[in-house]
C-alpha cells in the first residue's frame, strides 16, 4: 500500500473516497478473519499430520510402514471397505429408486429414518450392533449355538461400517433421480426395452456421477470410521484393528511416530477423496450448464 | 439393517423399567457428561454458525488467491478420519504444540481439558453451516442489496434486514446439523480430551466406558438417551429444511 504512486492514490481517493475505501477494508478484514479461523482450526492441524509423519525423515516413516501390526491394519481396512462399499452401493441404489419412483404410505418416515446413521453417535451405532449380535443380544444364543462369531470379529466390523455409511449413496442418487423424471424411462419402455435394459441403458448413465459421488463418500467414511468399529471390534492388535484404530492405539501407547505414519496415509486418502469430489462436482456442473443453454 | 438395530436398542432400554432407567439416566456422572456434551456442542455450533456464515460470504462474494483450494479444503473435516483429527489436535494444542505453546505461558491448557473437546467439535462440525449457506447466498440477487442501499439503508440495516432473513433457515439448519454431529462425536474427542468424569467426559465416551466395563444396562440407557436426542434433532432439522423450502 505504501509503495503506491502518490498521485494515483490521491486521484483514487478523490473519486471514490466515501464508497470504495471502507468497503475494501471490510473485504480484507472479512477475508483475513475467515482465513485465520480456518488456519487455526483446520489448516495447521492438517499440516501438522504431514510434518510430524516426516519429522525424522523418510527412513523411520518407511520402517513404520513395514510393521506387521500396521500392515494388518491396512489389510483389514481394505477388506472392510471392499465388502461394505459394494453392498451399500447396491442397497443405496435400490432404496433411492424406491423412494424417488414409488409413492407409498410412510415414505416421508422412511426418508427421515434413512438419516438416522448420520445423526446418531457412532458409539451408539456400535452399541446397537452389540445388542443385536453380542453374547447377550437378540441373535446371541442362535449365533453361539452355530459357532458364528460376529462381535469382536470381522463380520461385526463390516456390519458397523455398513450401518454408518448406509445413507450416502441413496442421499446422492435420490435428488438426481427426482430431477430426471420418468419421461426417458417411459419412452424406453414404449420402445420395447425390458426393465433390465432400461436400468442399464437409460437410468444408470444419467445418474452415474451422482452415484459415483455417493460411492466416494461411502468409501471415505468406511475407511475412516472409528467410533462404531471401536465398539464392536475389541481393538485386538493385528486381528481386529483397522487403520483409524491403529492410530489411536499407537498414540495411547506413546508410539506417536507410528500413529502419525498411519495418520498420514489416512490424511492422504482424505485429500484424494476431496480431489475426486471436486472433479465429480465439476462434471455435474458442466452438465447442468450445458442443459441450461 | 436400519430398523432392527434402532428397535433393539430402544426395546432393550425399556426392559430396564422406568425407575431404574431414570436412576441410571440421571446418575450424577451421566448428568455431568450431558452437561459437558451439550453445553460445549451448543456453544461450538453457534461459533461455527457465525464463522460459517462469514466463510460462506467470503467464498461467494470475494475473489482472492487460493480461493478454490480453500473452498475445497472446507470439506476436509468430512473426509478426514476422526481419530486422525483427534491425534493432530492433541499434538498441535498440547502444551508443547504449535498453538498450545502460545497459550501455556498464560496458564491456559487447551488439549486434555474441556477446551480440547470444544476445539475438536469446532473442527468436525465446521463444514455444515458453510455448505448449507453457500448455495442460498449464491442464489441471492445483488440487486436486492443495491435496492436497499438506494432506499437509504445503512450497511448494518442491509445485512440485518435484507440479507439475514433469507439465509436464516439455511444457517439454522447448518447449526442444527453441526450440533447434532458434535453431540455424537467420539473419535476426535476421545483422543484430545482426558476423559475425566466431571471435567471433560462426554456422553458418547461414557457409553463406551460403560461397555468396556461390561455394564450393558448402563451403556444401553445412556445410549438410548443419546439416540432419543438424535432423533429429536433429526425432526428439528427436517422442520428447518421444510421452512427453508417455503422461503425459497
Amino acid at each position: 500500500m505504501a509503495s503506491l504512486d502518490p498521485s494515483l492514490k490521491a486521484s483514487e481517493a478523490a473519486s471514490t473516497a466515501k464508497e470504495v475505501k471502507p468497503r475494501d477494508w471490510a473485504k480484507i478484514g472479512l477475508i483475513t478473519t475467515a482465513v485465520l479461523y480456518l488456519t487455526l482450526i483446520l489448516f495447521i492441524p492438517a499440516l501438522n499430520v504431514f510434518v510430524q509423519a516426516f519429522s525424522k525423515g523418510i527412513g523411520p516413516f518407511l520402517a513404520n510402514l513395514t510393521e506387521p501390526a500396521f500392515q494388518n491394519a491396512v489389510k483389514l481396512t481394505f477388506i472392510i471397505a471392499a465388502i461394505a462399499v459394494p453392498v451399500n452401493t447396491i442397497f443405496g441404489l435400490c432404496a433411492a429408486w424406491v423412494i424417488a419412483r414409488k409413492r407409498f404410505r410412510g415414505r416421508a418416515l422412511v426418508i427421515s429414518i434413512l438419516d438416522v446413521p448420520f445423526s446418531v453417535s457412532p458409539v451408539v451405532a456400535g452399541l446397537m450392533i452389540v445388542l443385536l449380535y453380542g453374547r447377550n443380544g437378540w441373535f446371541g444364543p442362535f449365533l453361539e449355538a452355530h459357532d458364528i462369531k460376529i462381535i469382536f470379529a470381522l463380520p461385526g466390523m463390516v456390519l458397523a461400517t455398513a450401518f454408518v455409511t448406509l445413507p450416502f449413496v441413496a442421499r446422492e442418487v435420490i435428488p438426481v433421480l427426482e430431477e430426471l423424471g420418468t419421461d426417458q424411462e417411459e419412452a424406453a419402455q414404449t420402445l420395447g426395452a425390458n426393465n433390465w435394459q432400461i436400468f442399464w441403458r437409460v437410468t444408470l448413465p444419467s445418474i452415474r456421477w451422482g452415484l459415483l459421488y455417493g460411492v466416494l463418500l461411502t468409501n471415505a467414511r468406511a475407511m475412516g470410521e472409528f467410533g462404531a468399529i471401536s465398539v464392536v471390534s475389541g481393538n485386538i492388535a493385528s486381528k481386529t484393528q483397522t487403520l483409524p484404530l491403529f492410530v489411536e492405539e499407537s498414540y495411547k501407547q506413546y508410539e506417536t511416530e507410528s500413529a502419525y505414519s498411519a495418520a498420514v496415509l489416512l490424511a492422504l486418502l482424505a485429500v484424494v477423496t476431496l480431489v475426486l469430489k471436486e472433479i465429480l462436482e465439476r462434471k455435474t456442473r458442466i452438465k447442468e450448464v450445458k442443459e441450461d443453454t | 439393517m436400519l430398523f432392527l438395530p434402532t428397535v433393539a436398542l430402544l426395546l432393550k432400554a425399556s426392559t430396564e423399567g422406568p425407575a431404574r432407567f431414570w436412576s441410571i439416566a440421571t446418575s450424577p456422572i451421566a448428568l455431568d457428561a450431558y452437561r459437558v456434551t451439550f453445553s460445549t456442542a451448543l456453544v461450538t455450533a453457534f461459533i461455527n454458525g457465525v464463522f460459517g456464515l462469514l466463510i460462506a460470504w467470503v467464498l461467494v462474494r470475494y475473489e482472492f488467491p487460493f480461493k478454490k483450494i480453500i473452498d475445497a479444503a472446507v470439506d476436509l473435516p468430512f473426509a478426514l478420519p476422526t481419530s486422525v483429527a483427534g491425534l493432530t489436535l492433541a499434538t498441535v494444542y498440547s502444551e508443547n504444540g504449535w498453538i498450545g505453546s502460545l497459550f501455556a505461558p498464560l496458564g491456559i491448557k487447551l488439549a486434555f481439558t474441556q477446551w480440547g473437546v470444544a476445539i475438536a467439535m469446532l473442527l468436525i462440525s465446521l463444514p455444515f453451516v458453510v455448505r448449507t449457506v453457500q448455495p442460498v447466498l449464491t442464489d441471492l440477487e445483488r440487486e436486492i442489496e443495491e435496492a436497499a442501499w438506494c432506499l437509504g439503508a445503512s450497511k448494518f440495516q442491509t445485512f440485518w434486514r435484507v440479507l439475514l432473513p433469507p439465509i436464516m433457515p439455511a444457517a439454522l439448519t447448518g447449526i442444527a446439523l453441526g450440533f447434532s454431529r458434535a453431540v455424537g462425536e467420539y473419535g476426535s474427542v476421545v483422543v484430545v480430551s482426558s476423559n475425566t468424569p466431571y471435567k471433560d467426559l462426554i456422553a458418547p465416551v461414557l457409553v463406551f466406558q460403560r461397555l468396556e466395563q461390561y455394564d450393558y444396562s448402563g451403556a444401553t440407557v445412556i445410549g438410548a438417551v443419546l439416540l432419543g436426542i438424535s432423533l429429536a434433532l433429526l425432526v428439528l432439522i427436517n422442520l428447518l429444511q421444510a421452512w427453508g423450502r417455503r422461503y425459497g
